[in-house]
């Protein structure tokens, strides 16, 4: 099997005393969606900034296409040009317009020249239905369209690999579907995803296997239809009673 | 029962009206009594100073409009040194300084929010350095260098005027205080934004250069700007070490003919300096706050 993406093999992470990941195990292949899913604090965005090196983890493997990230020739900004990553709270740009944001990464990341890169962006603005809004600054689009500029930034680095951390979670419930559906969309396209989520049905809907966190430990992981209706574990089952 | 609100209870509606004494401030009679107060204030400072028992000897030896006009010009036959011409030294002392101060100020201040373990060392000497200059006063080191330097007999660094000595001197203390404002206001930037920076794969340097400073530079401006006040004032220190300012030109005036009036030449001159900077940046920190109000 060639089309490993990422793999994550006994991953332990520790801030001081307090371990938050012990000993995770996950594998993603191409094209492949992942939901994470779990309590606030049960490890999901520490697995994720591990997986693009924001931070270092204290024992196990992550590989990323076939390359140990704990090689220490890594350069965890080269590697950062194939893994994106799109917060919770957004974090555009503020002092940037919105095409800027989507450029930046294209234009001193990749150090691609600005007027062909200027075209991708605009087409890539256009499939998140903002092209109208290129020139404006992020403070205003409403916090769905800043999500979706968010996802176009990480995309226009063409990753590999996009990490999102709950990033529907500081949204109006009014405004989270808009995000979700152009999630859904990329799915579709095939890209290779490793989601924290606490939507479910979005979750099910989307995703090829679902992992299941508590307090830093994999419970369980699965296929959607395995992991919502035949849950194995009792605090999976509790878990997901709670969410409903 | 007894918490039920009750329709039946309230027969005659509850008064609205503000009391007597406090209907002054409303609508448009609050800028007659803003006015009113302010006249009255006035009046009474003037009448302390006018009538107090030693006015006259005061506005003899502080305000002398002859005197001060005298001591403004100068009078070359007299020996009398101009304060105004000793403002041009304070102005080109404090531009100088303020240059200098920004330029090495920047500099302190990346060495300390820097992250490399080459640079470890000089962190230790940056962070040892703003801790010393910011607690020693500034008048000890203008003693210090002004005084230290030309004993130590090194060629260019021994034989400088008191001016230069005195710009080196505002230089080393002020940057001291400016690192930490740049410092300060590059740790003012979410931290999510360097982490949606980075994640894009952008290098340290290039997340300072695109992301950090340029949100940082608009809360540092008024911190800034502030520091430069005081900067401008503390260029009167150069007197000690015989630089010919306004303040020393003002000394030797009233030494000379034996009347305070340059003194207050030498103050009002500073103040024409100093207000529109501080009106200045009280603008920017009004429009700075109105825009976050706007903002959320």
């Amino acid at each position: 099997m060639n089309d490993v993406v990422l793999e994550l093999t006994g991953v332990v992470k520790r801030f001081d005393e307090n371990e938050v990941l012990r000993g995770v195990s996950i594998t993603l292949h191409r094209h492949e969606v992942v939901c994470l899913i779990g309590a606030s604090g049960s490890g999901k965005s520490t697995l994720l900034r591990c997986a693009n090196l924001l931070e270092t983890i204290d024992a196990g493997t992550i590989s990323f296409l076939g390359q140990s990230l704990q090689d220490p020739r890594i350069d965890a900004d080269l590697v950062r040009h194939h893994i994106g990553m799109v917060f919770q709270s957004f974090n555009l740009f503020p002092h940037l317009s919105v095409l800027d944001n989507v450029l930046i990464g294209p234009v001193h990341s990749l150090k691609r020249r600005r007027t062909e890169a200027r075209e991708e962006a605009l087409a890539l603005l256009d499939r998140i239905g903002l092209r109208e809004r290129a020139n404006d600054y992020p403070d205003r689009l409403s916090g769905g369209q800043q999500q979706r500029v968010a996802i176009a930034r990480s995309l226009a680095m063409r990753p590999s690999l996009l990490l999102l951390d709950e990033v529907t979670s500081a949204l109006d419930p009014t405004l989270v579907g808009e995000v979700l559906d152009l999630l859904t969309d990329l799915a579709h396209q095939g890209t290779t995803m490793l989601i924290a989520t606490h939507e479910m049905n979005f979750a099910r809907d989307v995703a090829n296997q679902v992992v299941y966190l508590d307090s830093g430990v994999l419970v369980e992981q699965g296929s959607p239809e395995e992991i919502f209706d035949n849950p194995q574990h009792q605090s999976t089952r509790n878990f997901l009673q709670r969410v409903r | 029962m007894a918490l039920t609100f009750d329709e039946d209870s309230a027969p005659t509606p509850p008064s609205l009206f503000a009391p007597r004494h406090r209907r002054l401030f409303i609508g448009r009679r609050g800028i007659v009594a803003s006015a009113a107060s302010s006249v009255v204030l006035l009046a009474v400072i003037f009448v302390i100073f006018w009538y107090a028992p030693g006015g006259p000897t005061v506005r003899y030896f502080f305000f002398n409009p002859h005197l001060m006009w005298q001591a403004f010009v100068g009078d070359p036959r007299k020996g009398l040194l101009s304060v105004g011409r000793g403002l041009v030294t304070n102005l080109w002392m404090f531009t100088l300084s303020e240059v200098l101060v920004l330029i090495f100020g920047l500099l302190i201040a990346s060495v300390r929010l820097s992250q490399s373990p080459v640079l470890f060392p000089f962190r230790v000497l940056a962070t040892m350095y703003t801790d010393v200059f910011r607690g020693v006063p500034v008048l000890l080191v203008m003693y210090m260098v002004g005084f230290g330097l030309p004993e130590l007999s090194l060629g260019f660094l021994s034989n400088q005027s008191p001016a230069v000595y005195g710009c080196a001197v505002l230089t080393i203390s002020y940057s001291a205080y400016v690192a930490e404002v740049y410092r300060a206001g590059v740790l003012s930037v979410p931290h999510g934004q360097l982490l949606a920076a980075r994640s894009l794969g952008l290098t340290h340097t290039a997340t300072m250069r695109r992301v950090i400073l340029p949100q940082a530079v608009r809360t540092v401006i008024p911190p800034l700007l502030n520091d430069f006040v005081s900067l401008q004032k503390d260029t009167a220190l150069v007197s000690v070490l015989g630089a010919i300012e306004a303040t020393r030109a003002a000394q030797i005036y009233g030494d000379t003919v034996f009347n305070f009036s340059g003194y207050t030449v030498a103050a009002v001159l500073f103040l024409l300096i100093t207000i529109p900077m501080t009106r200045f940046t009280d603008h920017l920190i009004a429009r700075d706050r109105s825009r976050r109000l706007a903002g959320t």
